[in-house]
């Protein structure tokens, strides 16, 4: 394999993994923040219980965020030195403003964990949402760097020189809010997710208990709508997404759809593989003038097809099944919370059945797989470029070697990392179980 | 030079100095903490975690902090550094990932698995400073190679330099020794007398071979990098008084305390001494170092970006800074000065 195959899955693969981290760091904030406020409105002392153990949780995952970011904001320098020389020229605010960012979130994490018991319950409120507020701007900032890469502003290239430098258009270019956005409410809705998971997970361990039943019925409830109200937000955020690309990727969005042809009243074709030689996409279901509504809220919309830009230019057509990956968890995720949300506000029955909880243990996972398809669709549809239509990935490239090797032990470090989390996470959970805080004497607050 | 690549080199060099600093106590914390892990009755493991669990995670951001800043305020050295330094700055990586993820899970785990993972933690972090400072002699120029138009980096030269051997020798050796001195300072201010003890007997004996090491680095640096050699005696002033620092604060360790005259030292202006001694040497290092990134090939000015950008990014550390440090005070009280904190029996 070439040095560029290799580094392109060293960076997709360090990536992959700190995203499974960093969406929690900025999901899991949020579900504390609530149950915080909730204790506070409520005095259920359930809830103080809820904020400690996730913070618990919390802290050892960022035991492998860190680490893992700091790998990739210096592997993007190290493999990627031609992007980085750009980036540093024409779009260095997100990361300059991220350093702040992770400081807000650095410090007032450790103040959160480590000196909840000599700080009021006000400034406990005010840690946590400046954790949060931490998480998400470096998600936002970060985002913003991936979203410039797909709609560069703020300079211009004239013989191999970069001139008009303007930071703030840069900063500021045309897909930053939208993509940001839908990074942010995807987080908080995996967030929400992972604890629903867990929590009908326990839920169905716990059928007999009425009291275990009941604290952990509590926190589904807070996962589910959570989770509901930021899933619908993401689809309706995605939907923005879509158009985006239709504006300014013209042909992202041709393969994420498999449409070869340009055409008005163009079908959305759902499911089925992409298959080049024939142009089609096999085993799909087509709704027709669909994807016209989709692209510009008109069925007369002319939508561009892959048949339009040089076959070189073609992103791998395999992102049309991750599209639709992403596409189909939303659409289920935000089905199932409503169903959850029927049953026990609406219906009013305490008692979940079997088969229900059973459907709501995978939904932490998928909400992530989700995360993790989105991105590979959006890193890898913008290929061959790393700066759409200005700078191709090719060229930026490391020339040093060495980089199957250096593939091989991160790989290896990533999977020692994800072992020994998972292990010390359900230890730890294991030998404090929720029954040895509940009912604790005393008014709640000192269970730090 | 213009005042703008020379500003905005200070501004990395002082991200350098204060990562060196915070570095050196966090993976100096780490490695103590590993050593006096079955001495439980000297306390001297738990005052090392009472001082890391709060700090690592904010002593992290600095290196992202210098990378960004690098690349940002430099991006036309970016592309040889960055290919320079494919694999050490990899293998850095790697340990560090391994001695933070480590670090974390020791504190959640229970006690046999608990050590196993404080060993892992301890004995990455004490490695890392090691390969973390080889950074400099590279940038001194002579383990380059154009290959192919593409700088390669000699690691076998590397690792037949005896300078490269003396500035690791000085990383490890320093690290111990900040790390111990600002520990005994940390367990006298938490009344901790044993810890107290085992922590300037640790800074006596580290102190003197870190000085060692930093006269060796002088003599190496002289046949294998002259010309920053002849640039550094120029500042020779800034070099004796770095010295000068050096015995102030082995003399404060003989000092009676201001608690307890009976008792010997006074942790607190060895500390102070000692970044005094710190910040004087970095600074002769980093004014003969200039106008160099890379000896021969990058100056700080062809490398440097563009001059909106800089000027944008100048002010965000303005804003940043003032939102900041209100924060970074509250920490600070919540953790270096609460007897509450510092003062606990159990950790
Ligand atoms: C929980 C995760 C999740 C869910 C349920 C969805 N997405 Fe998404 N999507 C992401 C998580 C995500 C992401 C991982 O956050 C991405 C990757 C890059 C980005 O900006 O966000 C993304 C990218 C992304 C892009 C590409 C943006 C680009 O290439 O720059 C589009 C067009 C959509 N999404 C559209 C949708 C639609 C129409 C959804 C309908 C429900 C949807 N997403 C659900
Ligand atoms: C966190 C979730 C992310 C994942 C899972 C992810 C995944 C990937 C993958 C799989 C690749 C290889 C693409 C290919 O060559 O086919 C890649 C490349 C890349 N990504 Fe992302 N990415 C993520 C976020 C980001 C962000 C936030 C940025 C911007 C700062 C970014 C910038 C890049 C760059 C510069 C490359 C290399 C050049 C290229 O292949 O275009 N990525 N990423
Ligand atoms: C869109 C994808 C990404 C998201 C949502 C994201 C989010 C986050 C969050 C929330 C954290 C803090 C972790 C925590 O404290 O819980 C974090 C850490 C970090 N991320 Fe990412 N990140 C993304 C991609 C990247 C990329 C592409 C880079 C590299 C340029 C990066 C660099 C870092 C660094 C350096 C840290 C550690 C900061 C520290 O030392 O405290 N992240 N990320």
């Amino acid at each position: 394999m070439d040095d560029l195959v290799l580094a392109r899955s060293l960076f997709g693969t360090t990536m992959g993994f700190h995203i499974i981290f960093a969406s929690l760091g900025v999901g899991l904030p949020l579900m504390i923040l609530i149950a915080e406020l909730l204790f506070q409105k409520t005095k259920d002392p359930d809830y103080a219980v809820m904020a400690k153990r996730w913070t618990k949780g919390q802290a050892v995952l960022l035991g492998v965020a860190i680490p893992t970011g700091t790998i990739a904001g210096v592997q993007l320098a190290l493999l990627w030195p031609g992007f980085m020389e750009v980036i540093g020229r024409v779009m260095a605010l997100p990361f300059q403003i991220e350093i702040y960012a992770f400081f807000v979130e650095a410090l007032f994490m450790s103040i959160y964990v480590y000196a909840a018991d000599r700080i009021s319950p006000r400034m406990r409120i005010v840690s946590v949402s400046l954790v949060l507020i931490g998480a998400a701007a470096s998600a936002i900032l970060i985002t913003n760097v991936h979203a410039f890469e797909g709609t560069p502003a703020g300079f211009r290239i004239e013989n191999g020189e970069i001139v008009d430098v303007d930071p703030w258009a840069a900063f500021f270019n045309p897909s930053f809010i939208v993509t940001a956005g839908h990074v942010v409410v995807s987080a908080f809705m995996t967030g929400a997710f992972v604890i629903a998971s867990i929590a009908a997970y326990k839920m169905l361990r716990n059928m007999k208990n009425e009291r275990l039943y009941k604290f952990h019925r509590k926190a589904l409830m807070m996962g589910l709508i959570v989770g509901g109200i930021f899933s619908f937000l993401t689809a309706l955020n995605g939907h923005e997404s879509a158009q985006m690309l239709h504006e300014y990727q013209p042909e992202k969005l041709a393969a994420a759809e498999g449409l070869f042809e340009t055409q008005r009243y163009a079908p959305l074709a759902v499911g089925g593989f992409t298959d080049r030689e024939t142009q089609e996409v096999k085993w799909g279901i087509e709704i027709p003038w669909a994807l016209s509504f989709l692209a510009d809220n008109s069925f007369k919309t002319e939508v561009i097809g892959l048949n339009d830009f040089p076959e070189e230019y073609w992103p791998p057509l395999f992102v049309h099944t991750l599209f639709n990956a992403m596409v189909g968890i939303g659409s289920l995720l935000i089905l199932l919370s409503m169903i959850g949300f029927f049953w026990y506000k609406i219906l009013k029955r305490p008692h979940f059945p079997k088969w229900l909880l059973v459907l709501f243990v995978p939904s932490g996972i998928l909400s992530m797989l989700a995360i993790e398809f989105g991105w590979i669709f959006a890193c890898t549809g913008r290929q061959p470029w790393v700066i759409y239509r200005l700078l191709k990935t090719e060229d930026v490239v490391t020339a040093s070697g060495q980089i199957g090797t250096l593939f091989i032990l991160f790989t290896l470090v990533y999977v020692i990392l994800g072992l020994a989390v998972i292990l010390v996470l359900v230890y730890y959970f294991k030998r404090n179980p929720v029954e040895k805080e509940l009912d604790k004497p005393g008014d709640g607050v000192s269970v730090y | 030079m213009t005042t703008d690549a020379l500003l905005a080199i200070t501004v990395v060099w002082g991200f350098v100095f204060i990562y060196a600093v915070m570095a050196t106590m966090d993976f100096g914390a780490g490695f103590w903490s590993m050593v006096y892990i079955n001495k439980e009755r000297t306390n001297a493991t738990n005052i090392a975690n009472r001082y890391l669990s709060p700090t690592w995670e904010v002593t992290n951001v600095f290196i992202v902090a210098i990378v960004v800043a690098l690349f940002s305020f430099f991006p036309g050295a970016t592309f040889i550094l960055g290919t320079v330094l494919l694999i050490p700055g990899s293998i850095i990586l790697l340990l560090l990932a391994i001695r933070s993820g480590f670090l974390v899970f020791s504190h959640y785990s229970k006690s046999g698995y608990g050590k196993l993972l404080t060993y892992v933690s301890g004995i990455s972090g004490f490695i890392i400073p090691a390969i973390l400072l080889l950074v400099l002699p590279i940038t001194h120029g002579g383990f380059i190679e154009v290959i192919d138009g593409a700088h390669q980096l000699q690691l076998d030269k590397l690792f037949t330099s005896p300078n490269a051997y003396a500035f690791s020798g000085f990383a490890v050796t320093s690290t111990l020794f900040l790390s111990s001195l600002l520990l005994s300072d940390y367990s006298n201010v938490a009344n901790e007398p044993e810890a107290y003890k085992v922590y300037r007997r640790d800074a006596l004996i580290v102190g003197p071979l870190s000085l060692v090491m930093g006269f060796l680095i002088m003599l190496t640096l002289r046949n294998e990098a002259n010309w920053i050699y002849t640039n550094m005696m120029e500042y020779l002033p800034f070099l004796i008084g770095s010295v000068a620092m050096f015995l102030i604060a082995g003399g404060a360790l003989f000092l009676p305390s201001q608690k307890d005259k009976r008792k010997l030292g006074r942790p607190r202006l060895a500390v102070v001494a000692v970044v005094a001694q710190y910040l004087l040497a970095s600074y002769a290092y980093g004014r003969a170092h200039l106008p160099y990134m890379l000896y021969p090939d990058v100056t700080i000015q062809d490398g440097f970006t563009h001059p909106n950008t800089f000027h944008a990014v100048f002010i965000t550390y303005i804003v940043g800074f003032l939102i900041l440090f209100p924060g970074f005070f509250y920490f600070w009280r919540l953790f270096m000065k609460d007897k509450r904190y510092l003062d606990q029996k159990e950790s």
